[in-house]
């Protein structure tokens, strides 16, 4: 373990592909668009746009480090906006003085976070304790959240904040938007939890082998919920910020963000089986996204042809990650016709 | 007294969706008896069609051992295009040939998939979730992202064929349409393929096992290639029989579906593990979350709670015999 | 000898198989008859497995002549070879699950005939014509996951049958089986060579197939180092063979007495599996339970360690009654467990072998949530050192390992915990024989340092060299319990047979 063998390792590792695509996604739109791509107000306005669906794609991860996958996240994040949006609207409105607002804001976010931390805990047992295929249990758990948003909303949008809402998805502290900050804390607890902690260690493990997890006597059933749990609380926030900077609560908001997420998980390295995932490698993935959909922006390319664009990425890196090619070519010569 | 039913009869998920149907068909004849009349049925069998269609396809996947989430792209995405290149083309075109353009290309759209999973090896998950972006995004960026309701005529003329019609003595009117043809010629052509060839055979061996299929000298790659093939043909069916019923060719319709299509099929009892589906169990699967969609307020639930009950209804359907599996290995120890 | 090349069904002649560089297989020569039955005996990596990847036909030979049915084939692949009638039954049996017995037997035959459309009373006919060859009953109709293991090797061996096998392979055929299965399953064997089928068995326990074979080959380091009549070879002179050396194995040293009572086991039941089992474990000492396949003993040793809830029954460890079917409260007591199937059960393959070693210990080094990294890495490296696993780097995956060194790993996992009980389910199974004795000499040395072991295990030259008692279980009983170094082997099989 000498600095320079895991320096030589790193470049072969799929974190520093993902690098290079970062930097030549950065430079290319640079040098295509140097004035507008490079200016202050894009770089503002991308570091506010991506936070919110990069923290799904954090609670994607974590659930695929297990071999699981949450389909929940944006039912999630919804119901969890809408509730702290009702009361917001119920007990506070824009007149009031700020401490007041505050207080009902704080307590608004209380109640998001403990619907993510409840449906985090609902997931984790239909998976853990009642043995459902996670992306079922997901599915059908991500309907009925979705479907009591709906409920509790008649469908429509719930609006009408204190002014201090809008410091989650619009703020600024020294210059850097609150969302960035929020994604980056995230970010950071979330690779500290992932390798610096033995629940951590855990998740892995147990991804990479579950059978085997079981017979070292990893308490299973506990380290499944807890996944779930932090992927429901880290939806709760990004429903937060959602919230927030579309001013309102919808149950049906950030709908494209699900195959979203599951996409910059799988384009960030995360193996969707389980056992291996780096958050550097999902940041770089999110970094990458955002500045090819923001430079095609720039270069007035259509928002379809960065779904487009998005998708061909997802298939190239997966082809340049597996040994994709290797298989086609032995498909091409072992075929006996 | 049960010796002609299968000896897992009762355990079978089929006959849980069927009674679930039952019952609901029962509190909802009580509740309105106007619930079973040819009327409802056949609209009830109308909204059935295109979801049906989709679902047989993913059913197929499921039996192979994958999973494919882009078919409703590829559906949009077929439909759109042959009806726009025959707007352009040939306006006049007679429905048949503008049907087989919209299958053509969901078989090519399918190929794709098919290349990546079957030839390159690449997981079926991701594989298609990544297409279901190109896809879209082809279409909507280089095709057309704009809703066209002037339609070819032939397509209209489709929509308006009906294999019967009538008004019930209550005065209601009802129809089924030539469409729900396309479903029953898709179900028995599935089934043929399924219970009467070695390719069908093949597909859940595939399922049952890759590793076994291949050392027996089955062609994997070609027959999960053939899987996405067809299950692309039956998506541009489904799509353009969605365009030509809905009078409209809609871009961004659709899309979004493909998760309530697998979920029908997994109530069904087909299994995400693949080897195991059936067509009757699909078929079942589709009518309770149709009927669902369609007629909950009938028996005395909000529409605003459709989405609850449908998701209550995924996490039973694929609980209860998850759970039982559970236990049941745990007693073997 | 050219007599013999002549009516030989297979034919190998100076078969060498490099893979970049390394040397598989070195100039072999290889003859099975029709209706013969050959033993092919080696180790793990002696080359057994590529020579039967050569005859049929998954990958070519360097260098070298084939013949199968007195052609030469310098073109193989697998259709080739099994057209020609060359069967395999891998230890998996490759079977279909999901499919029902008569699909299982018949898809093969069906796939090579090139047909297109599937009629099932066809399929039911070509199934049970097989059946009838050997004269097994079995339900055509049901599902093949709902069948038994021997029932499934059974529906494996009527599925090269009814493709029409003139030489079937078998992969460790009574690896799973039970000992009349055993019976059974020769029975079937004798059946087939008196119809011109030849046999070969691919396996490193060698006994039961001995006395319906007629050759046996050993190779070593891909190398052919003994060929000759099954008359001539024994198990013992097989493992020298194999190894290239004879293995002497030494019997356990005496239980210290005065030893404390670490483990009480009393009355545990669970029906169906196995009822009223009771017995002590001392300090210092190798307790063997053995039993045939079906007899309980693997469900016992899951309960022990909470895998398994028995109905009935209390483990006490160190005077202190440990909840049952909790494997974290076992582990708690410190009970180990090192289970039979290492590459599936055992380890985390792709995992680093520190994450493998100290999975176990990541609360102990937890310092206010936060692992100390460099305290678990000194851990791991120790353990490697004291059970000499040789590993280049603590973060390499443990799949890098060589079979002996990753069943190391599994043990240094357990070590780490500092048990009291340990218990090893198969210790040796599908290590190689020199690698063998090697752990046997760490389970009697960590029973000299007061560790008490439970060995489970149908391998009863392994329970003699290691235990001081065992017992015996039948129909989820035990039935006797036996003094370690006063009964003999023959004692034990017949014990196990009765």
């Amino acid at each position: 373990m000498t600095p320079r063998a895991s320096k030589a390792d790193f470049t072969k590792t799929p974190e520093f592909r993902l690098l290079i695509i970062a930097v030549l996604v950065f430079g290319l739109m640079s040098v295509l668009s140097p004035d507008r791509f490079l200016s202050a107000q894009n770089l503002t306005s991308m570091a506010f746009q991506f936070p919110e669906f990069a923290i799904l794609a954090l609670a994607m991860t974590i659930t695929m480090m297990t071999g699981g996958i949450d389909l929940s996240v944006v039912g999630v994040a919804n119901l969890s906006a809408v509730v702290a949006a009702l009361i917001l609207t119920q007990f506070s409105d824009p007149s009031m003085p700020a401490a007041q607002s505050a207080f009902w804001l704080s307590l608004a976010i209380t109640a998001a976070m403990c619907i993510g931390a409840v449906a985090g805990v609902l997931n984790g047992a239909l998976v853990a304790f009642f043995g459902l295929p996670p992306i079922l249990a997901t599915l059908g758990s991500g309907l009925v959240f979705t479907g009591f948003a709906i409920a509790m909303t008649g469908g429509s949008a719930v609006m009408g904040f204190p002014d201090a809402v809008a410091v989650i998805g619009n703020g600024q502290v020294w210059g850097i938007p609150v969302p960035l900050i929020l994604f980056a804390a995230l970010a950071v607890l979330l690779h500290l939890i992932l390798t610096r902690t033995a629940f951590g260690l855990r998740v892995s493990m147990y991804g990479a082998n579950p059978l085997a997890a079981l017979y070292a006597a990893i308490d299973i059933n506990r380290m499944l919920l807890k996944v779930y749990v932090i992927a429901g609380m880290f939806s709760s926030i990004a429903g937060l910020i959602i919230m927030s900077r579309a001013n309102s609560a919808k149950a049906d908001y950030g709908s494209s963000y699900l195959l979203l997420a599951v996409l910059i998980a799988v384009l960030g390295g995360v193996n969707p089986y389980g056992g291996y995932g780096r958050v550097i490698g999902v940041v770089l993935a999110v970094l990458s996204m955002q500045f090819l959909s923001s430079g095609l922006n720039m270069l007035q390319v259509s928002n379809f042809a960065r779904e487009l664009i998005w998708g061909v990425l997802l298939i190239l890196v997966m082809v340049i990650n597996t040994n994709a090619l290797a298989t086609l070519r032995a498909s091409m010569t072992r075929s006996p016709r | 007294m049960t010796a002609w039913l299968p000896k897992d009869f009762w355990t079978r998920n089929e006959t849980l969706v069927a009674g679930v149907v039952v019952l609901f068909c029962i509190i909802a004849m009580l509740s309105d008896p106007r619930f079973l009349t040819i009327t409802t049925v056949s609209d009830l069998l109308r909204a059935a069609i295109v979801i049906g269609i989709l679902a047989v396809g993913a059913m197929l996947v499921l039996v192979s051992g994958g999973i494919d989430v882009s078919f409703t792209a590829i559906a949009v995405f077929a439909m759109y295009a042959s009806s726009v290149l025959f707007l352009a083309v040939w306006p006049g075109a007679p429905w048949p040939l503008i049907f087989a353009a919209s299958i053509v290309f969901g078989a090519l759209l399918g190929a794709i998939n098919g290349f990546f999973i079957a030839f390159m090896g690449l997981p079926t998950l991701i594989v298609t979730l990544g297409t279901l972006s190109v896809f879209r995004g082809f279409l909507l960026t280089f095709i057309g992202s704009q809703r066209i309701s002037d339609l070819p005529p032939a397509m209209r003329d489709f929509s308006r064929g009906v294999l019967a019609r009538g008004t019930t003595e209550a005065g209601n009117f009802y129809s089924i349409p030539w469409a729900a043809l396309a479903l029953l010629f898709v179900i028995v052509m599935t089934w043929f393929i399924l219970r009467k060839t070695m390719l069908g055979r093949s597909i859940y061996a595939i399922g049952g096992s890759v590793e076994s299929a291949r050392r027996i000298g089955i062609n994997v790659r070609w027959t999960q290639f053939f899987v996405y093939v067809y299950v692309g043909a039956l998506a541009g069916l489904a799509g353009i029989i969605h365009g030509s019923v809905g009078r409209m060719a809609d871009p961004f319709s659709l899309v979004g579906l493909e998760l309530s299509v697998i979920a029908a099929v997994v109530l069904g009892g087909a299994r995400l593990i693949g080897g195991y589906g059936t067509l009757t169990g699909t078929l079942l699967g589709v009518a309770l979350i149709v009927i669902v969609q369609n007629s909950l307020i009938v028996i005395g639930i909000p529409t605003t709670w459709q989405s609850v009950t449908i998701g209550l209804l995924i996490l039973l359907g694929t609980g209860v015999p998850a759970y039982r599996a559970k236990r049941a290995a745990s007693r073997a120890g | 000898m050219s007599s013999d090349h002549d009516t030989a069904f297979i034919d190998l002649r100076a078969i060498t198989k490099r893979y970049s560089g390394v040397t598989a297989l070195d100039s072999v020569d290889f003859t099975v008859q029709p209706g013969e039955a050959v033993c092919l005996a080696g180790e793990n990596g002696s080359g057994k497995s590529t020579l039967i990847k050569i005859i049929s036909g998954v990958e070519p030979a360097t260098a070298g002549t084939v013949s199968i049915a007195g052609q030469e084939r310098p073109v193989l692949n697998p259709r080739i070879s099994a057209a020609a009638g060359v069967m395999v039954i891998f230890q998996d049996f490759s079977l279909f699950p999901n499919l029902s017995v008569a699909e299982n037997i018949a898809f093969a035959t069906q796939l090579s005939k090139h047909k297109r459309f599937y009629k099932s009373a066809v399929t039911r006919d070509i199934a049970r014509s097989a059946l009838d060859r050997i004269g097994v009953e079995i339900d055509l109709d049901v599902r093949v996951e709902t069948l038994p293991v021997a029932q499934k090797q059974i529906v494996a061996i009527c599925r090269a049958l009814a493709a029409k096998a003139q030489l079937i392979i078998m992969d460790e055929p009574t690896t799973a089986l039970t000992e009349k299965e055993v019976r059974r399953l020769q029975g079937i064997i004798r059946m087939l060579k008196e119809e011109g089928v030849a046999v070969i068995f691919v396996s490193h326990k060698l006994a039961e197939v001995l006395e319906v074979s007629e050759k046996v080959v050993v190779l070593r380091n891909g190398k052919k180092v003994a060929e000759g009549p099954a008359s001539e070879f024994d198990t013992q002179s097989l493992a020298h063979h194999m190894t290239g050396r004879d293995v002497p194995e030494v019997p356990p040293s005496d239980v210290e007495a005065g030893a404390e009572t670490l483990m009480q086991v009393a009355g545990l039941t669970k029906a169906g599996s196995f009822s009223d089992i009771s017995f002590e474990l001392k300090a210092y000492e190798v307790l063997g339970i053995t039993g045939l396949l079906g007899s309980g003993r693997t469900s016992v040793a899951k309960a022990l360690f909470g895998l398994v809830a028995p109905d009935e029954g209390t483990i006490t460890v160190d005077g202190q009654v440990t909840p049952t079917g909790d494997p974290q409260a076992a582990s708690m007591a410190r009970i180990g467990y090192v289970p039979e199937d290492r590459l599936t059960e055992g380890l985390f393959l792709s995992q680093s072998i520190l994450h493998n070693v100290t999975i176990g210990r990541l609360d102990a080094h937890s310092r206010g949530g936060f692992l100390d990294m460099a305290g678990l890495v000194a851990e791991a490296s120790d353990w490697l050192k004291r059970l000499k696993v040789k590993a280049p780097d603590v973060t390499a995956p443990v799949q890098s390992l060589s079979g002996g060194n990753q069943q190391r790993v599994a043990l240094a996992r357990w070590l780490s915990r500092a048990p009291r009980v340990l218990i090893l389910n198969g210790p040796s199974v599908g290590v190689d024989v020199g690698s063998k004795a090697d752990i046997h000499d760490i389970i009697r040395d960590l029973a000299g340092q007061g560790i008490g072991i439970i060995v489970i295990s149908d391998d009863l030259p392994e329970l003699l060299a290691t235990c001081h008692r065992i017992l015996v279980m039948r129909d989820g009983r035990i039935i006797d319990t036996l003094d370690g170094k006063s009964v003999t082997e023959d004692q034990l099989a017949r014990r196990l047979a009765s």
